[in-house]
């Protein structure tokens, strides 16, 4: 299990990791609650996060461990197509900034936890709830295993190999989540935002300084790609990918939000200034981030070779592993254990709200809606701290039984399919203009075009003359070429963003169909001030009850 | 507005719909059209424009957003 493992990096790594597992279930206390079997408490904290603690918690939820390691991995490979996580984080907050304290006021009035239970309300519609429900728990679970390959990364790079320590740190991380709820990962995310900042800040300093300064480390990374027989990568985005940059950054902020798990940090917030100076405030994430794209340079002008390559082979090894070789070649042992820590803690916090979400899913939408309608407050936490560990162990098991493979293409496209709640959920917040039925068949649309899409996409290497190689005949990427679809010319473009078009022309066109054969529409149960109520408010109840 | 709306709510209104709103639209301008900026120089500290141009644009999308809470807070 252990080869070559360095006994005081892998120490440093193991105090920090017990140190926030004790953290999380003393979590359990933290601006304690009189009860905490109630949905409220266990899954959204009390909502009465203030700004500090939403900052934390909502940093921690979305940039994750495994964008921590398959950023720069991109970059490493592709080059200029990998920074696209920059822009991307950069137009999200100015996006939802407004989107996302309608959603806050009318969900503190109603008590919605979920997008879904929103769904419900404004649409009228139980199917239509439950079809977002899905998509949201479906898109969610591949994004939790892909946290475990975040760890699993960082474990090889230590020289731990086999599955057991993964299955420990993901039985703890289930026994707090179950315990603390919400609490846990909002008061680790202050551990790991502070480890990730520090190690990020130092690794910008001293790495370009010993590999010899930046323009060293952009001429290797050049060197590296004008030897390369790829032609879409580089230094900058070549002539045709330039569409599909901007696209996937644009597709990819629509649909950031849209994730239970982001939506689950914003509820969780005490009023509207709290998200607002949020929006200000995240992009200091997004800076790191940036940073952290440029170590996939400073690993190539470093030499770092992934775990598992073999160049002579042509066998392009574990591309994630990169960001931890290129720590443990430059740190020393002891360093390098808390910017492995960093990573793998990184993973815990995400993993967390991610369950949490995913478990408030399916209480609220499908347990409480189908199976038991009558459910007590306390029936729900149940129910919810229940289906956080169910949701955990399958993320477990897709890693350790399936091909990870499986659940980085799942993520490939959950990223589409949440992308097809936009309508009912985004535009929904603005307008009522869309039939139920004419949302539910965009969906439909979007999702059957989202599949197709994907599965056309080959992943392709190329042989040192030049040749495209296939190696990979479906859901090789999410940048569908437009001759895919008949045009004449070498662009591509990212396939959720066509899905979403596609899904939001049917629900156009259904809607007026709809409409004109008299299909009645269901009942909005909010109100337009309701969009607007701040804290303050005495129509915001102190503990919700279940709508229906 | 009716008058059972209490004020805190009329005043989210107003700042909901403020003009200042489309100040948020800059970032999105400023980044989403990558001819702007794909390109290698002119070089900062030896990074090539692609690269500074983007992390500096976080700023412009921290001053943007900063501005339109400031001046739509009630």
């Amino acid at each position: 299990m252990f080869d070559n493992v360095d006994a005081v990096q892998i120490t440093v790594f193991t105090i920090l990791f017990v140190a926030v597992s004790v953290l999380g279930f003393v979590a359990a206390r933290w601006r304690r609650a009189e009860d905490l079997e109630h949905l409220d408490e266990w899954g959204l904290g009390g909502r009465n996060f203030g700004s500090w603690v939403t900052w934390f918690l909502i940093g921690g939820d979305l940039y994750t461990a495994y964008t921590f390691v398959a950023v720069p991995a991109l970059v490493f490979g592709a080059g200029a197509i990998g920074f696209f996580a920059v822009p991307y984080t950069i137009v999200v907050y100015p996006m939802v900034f407004l989107v996302l304290i309608r959603l806050w006021s009318v969900s503190h009035v109603h008590g919605f936890v979920t997008p879904a239970d929103f769904v419900r309300a404004r649409h009228g519609s139980s199917t239509l709830a439950l079809l977002v429900a899905i998509t949201g728990i479906v898109a969610t679970m591949p994004y939790i295993a892909l946290q475990l390959v975040g760890i699993e990364a960082v474990l090889k790079a230590m020289g731990v190999t086999g599955h057991l320590p993964i299955v420990v740190a993901f039985a703890i991380l289930a026994a707090y989540t179950y315990n603390s709820g919400l609490r846990a990962p909002a008061l680790i995310a202050f551990v790991k935002d502070t480890l990730i900042y520090l190690v990020i800040i130092v690794a910008v300093i001293v790495i370009p300084y010993k590999l010899g300064g930046w323009d060293a480390i952009f001429g290797a990374a050049e060197a590296k790609f004008a030897a390369s027989p790829n032609p879409g990568d580089g230094l900058i985005l070549a002539g045709p990918a330039q569409l599909q940059y901007a696209t996937l950054a644009f597709g990819s902020a629509l649909a950031l939000f849209l994730y239970p798990h982001s939506i689950t940090g914003v509820l969780a917030s005490r009023d509207r200034n709290v998200i607002k100076r949020n929006m200000a405030a995240l992009p200091a994430y997004s800076f790191i981030l940036g940073l952290l794209a440029l170590l996939g340079y400073m690993a190539i002008k470093a030499g770092v070779v992934p775990i598992g390559a073999d160049p002579e082979a042509g066998e392009p090894g574990d591309g994630n592993t990169i960001v931890p070789v290129l720590f443990d070649q430059m740190f020393p042992s002891w360093f390098s254990g808390v910017a492995m820590a960093a990573i793998g803690i990184g993973a815990l916090v995400p993993a967390a709200i991610m369950s949490i979400a995913a478990a408030n899913l399916w209480t609220r939408n499908i347990y409480v809606e189908y199976i038991n309608k009558d459910a007590t407050p306390k029936q729900e936490a149940q129910s919810s701290k229940l289906a956080s560990l169910v949701v955990k162990v399958g993320a477990l098991l897709a890693i350790l039984g399936l091909d990870p493979q499986f659940s980085i293409d799942l993520q490939l496209i959950g990223g589409i399919i949440i992308l097809q709640t936009l309508p009912a959920v985004a535009l929904g917040l603005y307008t009522r203009w869309f039939h139920r039925w004419g949302l539910i068949a965009g969906w439909a649309a979007g999702m059957a075009f989202g599949f197709w899409a994907t599965y056309q996409i080959p992943k392709v290497s190329f042989s040192p003359e030049g040749e495209p190689v296939i190696v990979k005949e479906h859901f090789g990427g999410s940048g569908l070429a437009l001759s895919e679809l008949g045009f004449d010319t070498t662009v591509s473009i990212y396939a959720g963003f066509l899905a979403l078009i596609v899904n939001l022309v049917v629900c156009g066109l259904a809607t007026w169909a709809f409409r004109a054969m008299n299909v009645p529409d269901g009942e909005d149960v909010t109100k337009t001030s309701e969009y607007f109520a701040d804290q303050d408010d005495p129509r915001l109840r102190d503990l919700p009850e279940v709508v229906h | 507005m009716s008058q059972d709306v209490p004020e805190a709510t009329s005043q989210a209104e107003r700042s909901d719909h403020s003009p200042w709103n489309w100040l948020l639209l800059l970032p999105l301008l400023a980044t989403l059209i990558p001819p702007l900026y794909n390109r290698v120089s002119p070089e900062l500290f030896d990074i090539p424009f692609f690269y500074w141009y983007q992390l500096a644009a976080i700023a412009i999308g921290v001053i943007s957003t900063i501005i339109v809470y400031r001046m739509t807070r009630s």
